[in-house]
């Protein structure tokens, strides 16, 4: 574990590269949606539109913070808190260079997942705590759904433990020299990919918001920048997915020629784009059929793939 | 610098139980209950043991609380339920619990000033828990998954489809 002084310009440094990312990709996706459904997206504001993200943000600050008489007072303002925090967190063990992470924890993997399990109480409470139908509604989807995807996200990174033989994101990262562990773990990768977007709830996978079934879902209630903090937590959980299918499988910093910092911003990059691209692409599915392919589809494969990886692993080094 | 963060921490678990308890509102009463099990994580984790803190946030809190949520939640309680609970339970009823517990407390306190406190000798990773489950406890582990099997056929018989039945019956009504 670094010690506080030197952690905390990698700190600063980290929340600042990750508030600009989740800025830029507001705008980024608006106008990439607006490409692919041709039309043009926000294109007013400054060049290329670039200025939109600090209107709105001057929006939503100024806008009122309204919280409904009939809401549950502490849970609504705990809820959008909770999201944020969580998804801030993941990346105190994320390696975004040799040596440049907050803190190398030994169980940096589990305390991702532990981390990302968490985030469906935001969901939960914020559904429970505005007292409306719809918002019910929502949580209760978003529990059922971020509960059954967890499993199989879980069970599909095994692989790549075994393989690299360590919880610790730096070492897996140093693991994959050789190979990027996509090539073995591809199944894995896919697997975990899947899970990613359900626990971020983007939108093949936004059941919880549904807007055209249950007004907003969740966040019906939620108004200014509270709205603003669940928004600004599903961004930063974006990127923090796309950081792990990075570090787990896309051999995190390494490449040639170029720094490592870069080399990791260009591939997360990539699967930020990636997931736009699938949010322009694929319908929402119906609430059973997406429970149906978590259970039948998802569960099944990823314990094929824990055990076919195992086997293999012992054949060869046994 | 440890023994304020543990005691801290203890002190942390101990007000959220208690809250649970004298909480009206069933939420309310759970999410104290989540806040414990994660403050349990931290103290497993200060005594070397972050695999088991890891798992005590990913099993208890992430997923074992969300499915206690989810049913309160369905229940929808409201306001109504927390005035009938406040009557319920009035302030006298704790009288005896407490000077029980209050003897328990001083036993304990007796018993830890006897002899110091041991904390864990070596820190305790993912590996050593996985070598020691599937040597000496391979039983256990055993037994624990034939009773998870044993929930999993319960669960999948009381959800089973019954079209069949209800198919044949509203057959007979038709004709």
């Amino acid at each position: 574990m670094n010690n506080p002084v030197t952690a905390i310009p990698i700190i600063v440094a980290v929340l600042l590269g990750i508030f600009s990312f989740a800025a830029v990709l507001v705008w980024a996706e608006r106008r990439l949606l607006g490409i692919w459904q041709d039309r043009y997206g926000p294109n007013r504001v400054g060049p290329l539109g670039v200025g939109q993200i600090l209107v709105d943000v001057v929006k939503l600050f100024i806008k009122e913070d309204w919280t409904p008489p009939f809401a549950d007072r502490i849970p609504f303002i705990i809820a959008p808190c909770i999201i944020l925090v969580v998804s801030l967190l993941g990346f105190a063990v994320i390696p975004v260079a040799p040596g440049a992470t907050i803190s190398d924890l030994n169980i940096g993997l589990l305390f991702v997942l532990a981390i990302s399990s968490l985030g469906v109480y935001s969901i939960m409470l914020g559904g429970y705590a505005s007292n409306n139908k719809y918002s019910l509604l929502g949580g209760l989807r978003s529990a059922a759904q971020m509960i059954s995807y967890e499993v199989f996200m879980g069970l599909s990174v095994m692989g790549v433990v075994m393989l690299s033989g360590s919880f610790k994101l730096g070492e897996i990262v140093e693991a994959q020299q050789s190979m990027w562990f996509v090539v073995p773990q591809f199944l894995g990768f896919l697997i975990f990919m899947i899970a990613g977007i359900a626990e971020t709830h983007r939108l093949p996978f936004d059941l919880p918001e549904a807007e055209h079934e249950l007004v907003a879902g969740f966040h019906t209630e939620y108004s200014g920048m509270k709205f603003g903090m669940f928004m600004v937590g599903e961004y930063v959980g974006m990127v923090l997915v796309s950081s792990m299918i990075v570090t787990l499988f896309f051999g995190g910093w390494l490449g040639p020629f170029l720094p490592p910092f870069v080399w990791f911003s260009v591939k997360v990059l990539a699967f930020i784009g990636l997931f736009i691209l699938l949010r322009a692409a694929i319908p929402r599915p119906r609430y059973d059929q997406l429970m149906a392919f978590g259970w039948k589809v998802m569960l099944p494969l990823s314990l094929l793939n824990l055990a076919v990886t195992g086997g293999v692993w012992l054949w060869l080094h046994a | 610098m440890e023994m304020f963060t543990f005691y801290l921490t203890s002190i942390i678990i101990l007000t959220s139980i208690l809250m649970v308890v004298i909480s009206a509102n069933a939420v309310h009463s759970l999410l104290y209950l989540i806040l414990s099990s994660l403050a349990m994580a931290v103290i497993f984790f200060q005594m070397g043991a972050p695999f088991a803190a890891a798992l005590e946030v990913i099993v208890y809190a992430g997923a074992i609380m969300v499915l206690f949520v989810f049913v309160v939640m369905m229940l929808n309680l409201g306001q109504a339920a927390v005035e009938e609970e406040r009557t319920l339970m009035p302030l006298g009823i704790w009288r005896g619990p407490a000077l029980l517990a209050a003897l328990l407390l001083a036993e304990l306190a007796f018993l830890l000033f006897q002899q110091p406190v041991a904390s864990l000798p070596v820190a305790v990773y993912a590996k050593q828990v996985g070598i020691t489950l599937f040597g000496p406890y391979l039983l256990a582990v055993e037994l624990a998954s034939i009773l998870l099997m044993a929930g999993l056929v319960g669960a999948y018989h009381l959800g089973r489809p019954l079209l069949k039945k209800s198919a044949t019956r509203t057959h007979v009504r038709e004709s």
